[in-house]
């Protein structure tokens, strides 16, 4: 491929013919979508349905010295009412207190009680009744302060955790992590020019529409089945049964359809709640929580302080990088900072790195999983230093991240060996596009950066079943939140050598389907994918023993190739797969397969950007004028789907970059808790986010595929930082780039 | 021999050394006999039988999805990591 063949959203395919892979069939929920009729979370409604609402700390750090219910359980209407206590005593303590709180409260939003009643005006009335004693303490609200000395404590019995050893220091430091690889001081004596900052970036949410929400129904018989939105239906399920203290086989969870998650949809927040309610009072319950609970009481991604230090010679060779991350996990252990340290200086070959990490629990929201979570803040310090160092080297940042970059064999930072990898054809490919050779409009500025996501596999399940007119129905326990219904059937549709449209998938319950990780991690394409391909491939060799039957020949000698099977020696025996369908019955009953598969063979993925920013004199407002986005998907079963995760990564990257932020006053509330205040991008903020796809298929998995859903967000930050940094010369060190933050940065 | 690259937070075990060779089929043996070399490498990195849930034992390059009973080969590479919390 040529510069001159590009156009926009180009493949940079492989040869490999495929008849239903990298097709763009129109997806299967499509209709139900886009009339209005799939069913979400908030629709659910049965006889009886009560409603849940929940009464919230007001304080962002403070003990709970009494609750007093009694007079909310008067009120007319109010069926139950459920503290802590209502928990069972065994299960995770944290976990139970980030559902419901039972001696602290450690963010202002976190949950405290819940009230069931006939409606919801009921519930919210009975909310204002309930007497809450707090004895009010010194919030720590960054890992500045956190990590600082004599710092207000969250946790007496959080102790620092060095990789399996618990240092015994009673501290906010939940873990350090480290990662060393040759020897910095002797790479940093070895460097011509040396680059060193420190970065700052702020909390921000995932910004999913659609509020978290469940219904559940406790039955007499001691079964509770759960209706929710999530990103996975057995976390759910499993999390409910620890903290429930139930077997499994007594939960049942039900995904609904899912209106966004980005990782933010992987916990539990309000299941266990209306599970509780629902015990109490037999009836279904269902709870909804508004916007301003959504940003205050669910996960958003931590802010973080991260220290970059980078070497090179002056032929550009990188001899030493250093990094050290400390990074929120809110109130509760479990920061993304281990997959930052893994990714900050993955892209590179570098001889010698030393990585620090730190997971720092703060007064705020627990952190929950945000597209490549933790990533995108290393990258916003790493990736500008990377440009910075070129700048003092005279060179094109594109060709020192080509002279530096990873490929099949580089030790990784963390220690690994890569396999095969596309970060340098990701980099050529930006090289080559037309963006990066064009001249600079007028009064604009050009940044480029890349990024790394390492990608997961995990468990997945999948069940065919043929029916008699040729079709198949699909089952699969990962809920959908990019098309991936489409994706996992076009899997199966390609083995099994049939048009996609014959191929019905279904999200089902955890009843209904083999155990299923999260939809997270890019993984459900990948792993989910492979699923169903073993379970295509099971049906396809039911259906050559069949026909071996019905004809009575040696199954050895035939072959199943493009929907028809077809003897190797008599090329009269012949017949389509909906030919045989039709005879299954009569002839040994129908034919279903199944697989459950853990796949190893992951393929980490790489995106860049090419941006193109103009800011305001006199506001500091940044425009994006153009904006491309390149990344290595392994192979791209949908490329319209894929393209939509890499506009969907880039347009979150830059709300991230540009606006958004967790408010936070002194006393630890969030000031801008509405999506008002909030301000995500729309679609006039934005060019069209152009899109390169680049195919170096992944050898771990029968058609390639890496994973597209997360490497997207890392490149913006330091994309758009750097193409600030060209139009005005102001080096943006912290998130977000706001007009204002421009306005008051000095030029360097 | 399979190699273990000890991470630089348990090189005070190893008196130091950043990779040993260890004998051992799948990842239980190798920590076993590495336990044997090293004494207290068990303690850190295992509870309950199984690899402590902080913990990632990535192969050839790969995290193992199987834990103790990952298979490990004479020319294998053998990383301890930590494990990625924040949920991925």
């Amino acid at each position: 491929m040529t510069t001159a063949d590009y156009e926009r959203n180009m493949v940079l395919a492989t040869d490999t013919d495929y008849k239903v892979i990298g097709t763009r069939p129109v997806r299967h929920d499509g209709a139900d979508k886009v009339t209005g009729r799939a069913i979400y979370g908030a629709d659910f409604d049965a006889a009886g349905l009560l409603h849940g609402k929940i009464l919230r700390s007001p304080h962002a750090h403070a003990k709970i010295v009494s609750i007093d219910t009694s007079k909310a359980e008067k009120l007319d209407g109010v069926k139950a009412v459920v503290t802590s206590k209502d928990f069972p005593e065994v299960g995770n303590q944290w976990l139970k207190d980030n559902i419901l709180a039972s001696d602290k409260a450690l963010y202002v939003g976190q949950a405290i009680v819940g009230v069931a009643a006939s409606n919801p005006h009921v519930a919210e009335s009975a909310l204002g009744l309930i007497d809450v004693e707090y004895e009010v303490l010194t919030p720590v609200l960054t890992t500045q302060e956190a990590m600082a000395t004599n710092a207000s404590i969250l946790h007496d019995s959080l102790t620092t955790e060095e990789l399996g050893k618990d240092t015994g220091v009673v501290s906010n430091v939940a873990s350090h992590t480290q990662h060393v690889k040759g020897d910095i001081s002797k790479g940093f004596a070895e460097a011509d020019v040396v680059v060193e900052r420190e970065y700052n970036t702020k909390t921000v949410h995932q910004g999913y529409i659609e509020p978290h929400n469940a219904t559940a129904l406790w039955s007499p018989d001691g079964r509770l089945h759960v209706w929710c939105s999530t990103q996975g239906s057995f976390v759910v399920r499993d999390s409910l049964a620890e903290l429930l203290d139930m077997p499994v086989s007594m939960v049942r969870v039900t995904p609904t359809e899912i209106g966004g998650g980005f990782g933010g949809k992987i916990p539990i927040y309000l299941e266990p709640v209306a599970a509780l309610l629902s015990r109490k009072t037999g009836a279904p319950v269902k709870i909804v929580m508004s916007r301003k609970e959504t940003f205050e009481a669910s996960g958003p991604t931590p802010g973080s302080q991260i220290k970059i230090k980078i070497g090179a010679k002056h032929d550009g060779t990188i001899t030493a990088a250093y990094a050290w991350m400390a990074m929120e996990a809110g109130a509760y252990p479990g920061s993304p900072v281990g997959a930052a340290v893994q990714c900050v200086f993955s892209t590179y070959d570098v001889e010698n790195s030393t990585i620090d990490g730190f997971d720092v629990v703060v007064n705020k929201p627990k952190t929950a999983a945000y597209r490549a979570p933790g990533a995108p803040n290393a990258a916003f310090g790493a990736e500008q230093a990377i440009n910075e160092l070129a700048e003092k080297l005279g060179m094109d940042p594109i060709e020192l991240r080509l002279k530096n970059v990873a490929t099949e064999g580089t030790r990784r930072p963390d220690g690994p060996v890569f396999g095969r990898i596309g970060a340098k054809e990701v980099l050529e490919a930006m090289r080559d596009h037309p963006h990066y050779q064009s001249a600079k409009a007028e009064g604009t500025g050009r940044g480029i950066s890349i990024g790394f996501w390492f990608n997961i596999g995990f468990d997945s399940a999948c069940n065919i079943a043929v029916n008699k007119d040729g079709s198949v129905n699909l089952t699969e326990g990962s809920t959908d939140i990019g098309g991936s219904r489409t994706s996992i059937a076009m899997h199966a549709a390609e083995v099994l050598g049939i048009p996609v449209e014959d191929v019905r998938p279904s999200v089902v319950d955890t009843d209904t389907i083999g155990f299923t990780a999260v939809t997270g991690g890019s993984r459900t394409t990948f792993a989910t994918g492979w699923a169903a391909y073993e379970a295509a491939q099971d049906v396809k060799k039911q259906c050559i023993d069949r026909a071996a039957i019905i004809w009575d020949v040696d199954a050895n000698n035939l072959q199943m190739e493009d929907g028809v099977i077809s003897s190797q020696s008599d090329s009269e025996l012949k017949m389509t797969f909906k030919e045989l369908a039709e005879q299954l019955s009569d002839t040994g009953g129908g034919i279903s397969g199944s697989a459950s598969v853990n796949p190893s063979g992951v393929g980490g993925s790489f995106a860049g950007n090419i941006a193109d920013v103009s800011v305001d004199p006199d506001t500091g407002k940044t425009t994006v004028e153009r904006f491309t986005c390149v990344q290595d998907v392994g192979k791209a079963i949908h490329p319209s789907y894929v393209e939509g995760q890499m506009q969907g990564g880039s347009v979150q990257g830059i709300g991230w970059a540009l606006n958004e932020e967790y408010f936070m006053n002194d006393e630890g509330t969030m000031t801008n808790s509405s999506l008002l205040d909030y301000r995500m991008p729309t679609s006039l903020d934005l060019p069209m986010i152009d899109t390169v796809i680049v195919e170096v298929a992944n050898p771990g998995h029968p058609f390639g595929v890496r994973g597209v859903g997360e490497a997207n967000i890392v490149p913006p930050t330091p994309a758009l930082a750097n193409a600030i940094y060209d139009a005005t010369g102001k080096r943006m060190t912290s998130l977000p780039m706001s007009p204002g933050a421009i306005q008051s940065a000095d030029a360097e | 021999m399979a190699l273990v690259f000890i991470p630089s937070l348990m090189q005070k075990l190893s008196n130091g050394e950043q990779r040993v060779s260890v004998e051992g089929n799948n990842v239980r043996q190798v920590i076993d006999n590495l336990d044997e070399i090293f004494p207290g490498f068990k303690e850190r990195l295992v509870e309950d039988g199984r690899v402590k849930p902080n913990i990632a034992v990535a192969i050839d390059g790969e995290i193992t999805p199987l834990g103790m009973i990952e298979k490990v080969s004479t020319d294998s590479e053998v990383h301890f990591l930590p494990a990625i919390s924040g949920g991925v």
